[in-house]
């Protein structure tokens, strides 16, 4: 009880610090993850609808590119219309985003020559309005920029996801300030354990590097579903009756 | 010969020595061959021999496999290039339905291609087949074939019985009315402004005070047929004053026409056909011109079915004893009336003069573009958007009066040192927004050089899509916005190439089970596009979407697969225990697979026994992989069992 009370009113001080803040506007369009562990720790209560969020891979490694990838295929799913996903190179793999829940009939790719490109088409999606999520891949975008997608994004309802994937001379992406209001970084993580042979629910590690308002955390996730969905781990949700199940089957052949 | 220096039968220095003598063997034997050739060409078609009967051996014999031509709604021969078409099928191929000639004219790559030409050169009588009912009729024949006693409306299994080789071909009456209007079209822009198409195989036009820019009426029509023989069509021409009398005279009255040869009407193997050399008929080459008030008596000679009258009224007139349009114009009026109805008297009054009969004449259409011009040069942004502001509008009044929706806008603005500037906009969906075409153009403004100035700005419409009126949206619920706007605009900035969408193919091969859409195409998958007929309508299986999470897919694809090195797996179906991948080892600790792909040997013939066992696999950092073997791992023509990685798991 005490709980619920807390917690509805940290949600009055939080609303009362964003009427500080003078936004202008006092709800905002939310995309909540629907995972509790993870929306309570986000200030907004879920990825803020108009506004943009960084997402980068834990590693240049392919498998963690492909990890936030996911993530941002995940989150575009979840939203509701159009989506408009701005490439550099053309190797993304749509059945495996369909895989993720993002359907090939909702997603327009574009590809741009350079990283100005990329961030000049990604706000023209943004101010059409008409778009559930606009995603990017860029290697270095500078304050400006990622303040006008910022600025772009606000007032509407489409979601604008940046991936700043890893610069050839290495350095963390997510260094550069930038007006984004939160920034991810994901790394894939070892899928759960199964009693047979075999590989598991895909596991990520899930990193809130920054967020405007609240504090940064680290966790560990199960990869999207087919809707897009993260799920907490069954080890973490149920620690007690997971654990000697992976005790018995630890995997196999590690060999 | 030289030793070791790759003999070959007809090499240049194993016959040098021995060349005249050749030369001469090979003159004789041309000489023969040409006589032979001369003589089989004068036999009729039906007795020629076949050339294995000529015992010539480069002509293998008939292999009973052999495809055979396309007789019955196959798609015909296989794909040959347009340019190897013929121009003109030979002095034999006239008449042939009209499908035929445009086809081959037109160089359009829809042709299933001539019939494989023959040594000797010889034309094979041709017909096309039309579906009538259950069975398959001939629609039109080549004067060969009718020579042979084809005729159309029999029946293609007795034609084939009756004439072997027949060269048998589609009908295609829909693409032979389209050409049919091209042609009136070209003909109201060049002949009449009236020109109107009367049936499937004929145009009315009313060349009242035209035939004298011309040079009259007989130069006219000499013209008009040559013009349509050097496209390849042999057209018969009448001139009467009435279009009923000009229809009847066209089809039944022109010079040459052998009975049976008549296009549509003219019932098979009926001869007989009585001699009209009525008063005062002028003949050309297909033309007949029949002088003024005389089409009276031009027609009476000709048979019922000049009049345009119904097959039954005709049969039951001719069951009376009635056979030509003079006896029916000599019977009394009103006994007909009340026997055949209002039809047959409003034909035979139409052909007569009597009842008038209206054309529906083929309008041209237009482009449509707006031009503005300007006393003095302009030559600032401003200036052009200022009047970019009242062109916009006006092109948009135009397109709404022609019933159109633009999909590509030109705007030219035309230098005072005559270099015109040239801007092209590309729409994604037919569109009479004016505010939108603005936007867009004016964006791009920046991209015009005026030099000294720009004498006249002009909007083409370069390619225009059927738009009809559109309803004011209403605002009462809030709907998502139309992405075509979005679409046009990056389309203009970054080029139409490079806007896409991704659409599911039915292909296990992960690299073609996706393929590219235009950004506004309509989503449906592959499977519903597919054909009536097609064969794998009749899987009755679960409709499973083609990229299934049951198969799991990287979400990254590298761009081509990457070989593998020092991969460690046990044969046959184990996955890699460790492979070494861009200098890096990683250890499996987890692994999925194999999933076999097999190769798709209707596209390949080296994919025939080709296999790919894909497995999904995890290192112990966590990180997932999709590694393929070339090879089951048992049958060596499968694969040579290279590794290979292919994309990466999230």
């Amino acid at each position: 009880m005490s709980r619920i009370v807390s917690s509805a009113t940290i949600a009055e001080l939080r609303e009362s610090l964003r009427a500080i803040q003078g936004d202008g506007f006092k709800r905002r369009p939310v995309l909540p993850f629907g995972v509790a562990a993870l929306d309570e720790r986000i200030a907004s209560g879920g990825l803020r609808l108009d506004s943009l969020h960084e997402i980068a891979a834990a590693s240049p490694d392919p498998s963690d590119d492909a990890a936030a990838t996911l993530f941002m295929a995940g989150a575009a799913a979840r939203a509701w219309g159009p989506v408009l996903w701005v490439v550099r190179r053309r190797d993304l793999f749509a059945p495996g985003l369909y895989q993720a829940g993002l359907d090939p009939e909702r997603v327009l790719y574009a590809e741009a020559a350079d990283d100005a490109e990329v961030l000049a088409l990604m706000e023209e999606g943004l101010r059409h309005r008409g778009l559930g999520a606009v995603i990017g891949e860029v290697k270095r975008a500078a304050m400006p920029n990622t303040r006008r997608l910022q600025l772009a994004a606000e007032g509407g309802k489409t979601i604008a996801l940046l991936l700043k994937r890893h610069a050839r001379e290495g350095g963390n992406p997510l260094h550069v300030p930038s007006a984004a209001i939160t920034r991810w970084r994901i790394g894939s993580a070892p899928s759960e354990p199964l009693p047979v042979e075999g590989v598991g629910r895909a596991c990520w590690h899930v990193a809130l590097v920054r967020q405007r308002g609240g504090e940064p955390f680290e966790t560990i996730m199960e990869a999207c579903d087919e809707t897009g969905r993260l799920a907490l781990p069954a080890r973490l949700a149920d620690r007690a009756a997971a654990a000697d199940g992976a005790d018995r089957y630890s995997y196999v052949d590690a060999a | 010969m030289p030793r070791g220096s790759g003999w070959r039968p007809g090499a240049k220095w194993a016959r040098a020595d021995d060349r005249a003598p050749v030369t001469e063997h090979l003159e004789t034997a041309r000489q023969r061959k040409a006589k032979v050739a001369a003589e089989i060409a004068a036999l009729p078609a039906h007795q020629r021999p076949a050339l294995r009967d000529l015992g010539r051996r480069s002509e293998a014999a008939a292999m009973p496999f052999r495809a055979m031509p396309p007789d019955e709604a196959t798609g015909g021969q296989p794909f040959r290039p347009a340019g190897s078409l013929p121009k003109s099928l030979g002095p034999s191929a006239n008449g042939l339905p009209r499908r035929r000639e445009s086809r081959a004219t037109g160089d359009s790559v829809r042709d299933s291609g001539p019939p494989p030409a023959r040594e000797t050169g010889e034309a094979l009588p041709l017909v096309t087949s039309l579906k009538h009912g259950s069975r398959l009729v001939i629609a039109a024949a080549c004067p060969a074939a009718r020579a042979l006693g084809l005729a159309p409306g029999m029946a293609i299994t007795q034609a084939r019985a009756l004439v072997p080789g027949l060269d048998i071909r589609d009908a295609d009456p829909a693409g032979d009315a389209a050409d049919l209007l091209r042609l009136a079209t070209a003909a109201a822009r060049r002949w009449t402004p009236i020109a109107a198409v009367s049936d499937a195989d004929g145009l009315l036009l009313d060349i009242t005070g035209t035939a004298h820019l011309f040079g009259g009426e007989a130069a006219m029509a000499r013209r008009i047929v040559r013009l349509l023989a050097r496209l390849g069509f042999t057209a018969h021409v009448a001139i009467a004053d009435t279009p009923g009398a000009a229809w009847a005279i066209s089809r039944f009255g022109t010079q040459g026409r052998r009975p049976g040869a008549g296009r549509g009407r003219c019932a098979p193997g009926r001869d007989g056909r009585p001699k009209h050399s009525g008063p005062g008929l002028r003949r050309g080459d297909g033309v007949v011109i029949v002088p003024p008030g005389e089409h009276a008596a031009a027609i009476a000679p000709l048979p019922l079915a000049a009049l345009r009258l119904d097959p039954a009224a005709i049969d039951a007139l001719v069951h009376l004893g009635v056979e030509t349009v003079g006896q029916l114009t000599a019977l009394p009026r009103a006994p007909l009336a009340r026997r055949f109805g209002d039809a047959l008297l409003t034909r035979l009054d139409q052909a007569h003069g009597r009842v008038a009969e209206p054309l529906d004449p083929v309008v041209p259409p237009e482009p449509i573009a707006v031009v503005q011009r300007f006393a003095e040069p302009i030559a600032t942004a401003e200036a052009i958007e200022h009047w970019l502001d009242t062109l916009v509008p006006r092109l948009v009044t135009a397109l709404a009066q022609a019933g159109k929706g633009a999909r590509m806008l030109e705007l030219v603005a035309d230098r005072i040192d005559g270099v015109p500037q040239r801007l092209r906009i590309g729409l994604a969906r037919p569109s009479r927004d004016a505010a939108h075409m603005l936007r867009l153009i004016t964006r791009r403004i920046a991209e015009i050089a005026p030099g000294y100035g720009i004498d006249s700005l002009a909007l083409h419409v370069r390619r225009a899509d059927p738009l009809g009126a559109q309803p004011f949206e209403e605002r009462l619920e809030e709907r998502a916005a139309d992405i075509a706007p979005l679409v046009d605009m990056l389309a203009n900035r970054i080029g139409d190439a490079r806007l896409w969408r991704m659409r599911p193919v039915e292909s296990d091969v992960p690299e073609r089970s996706l393929e590219p859409a235009a950004p506004l195409a309509d989503a449906a998958r592959a499977i519903d596009r597919l054909k009536p007929d097609d064969v794998r309508r009749l899987d009755r299986g679960v409709d499973l979407h083609p990229w299934h999470p049951r198969w799991p897919r990287p979400a990254r694809l590298l761009r081509r697969p990457e070989p593998l090195d020092h991969v460690i797996a046990e044969l046959p179906d184990q996955p890699p225990r460790r492979f070494t991948w861009r200098g890096q080892t990683h250890r499996v600790v987890r692994a999925d697979g194999p999933e076999r792909i097999l190769g798709e040997w209707w596209r390949r013939a080296i994919e025939a026994d080709s296999v790919r066992d894909y497995f999904r696999v995890e290192d112990e950092a966590g990180h997932r992989f999709w590694l393929f073997r070339r090879g089951d791992g048992e049958r060596p023509e499968t694969g040579d069992l290279a590794w290979f990685i292919h994309g990466a798991f999230g």
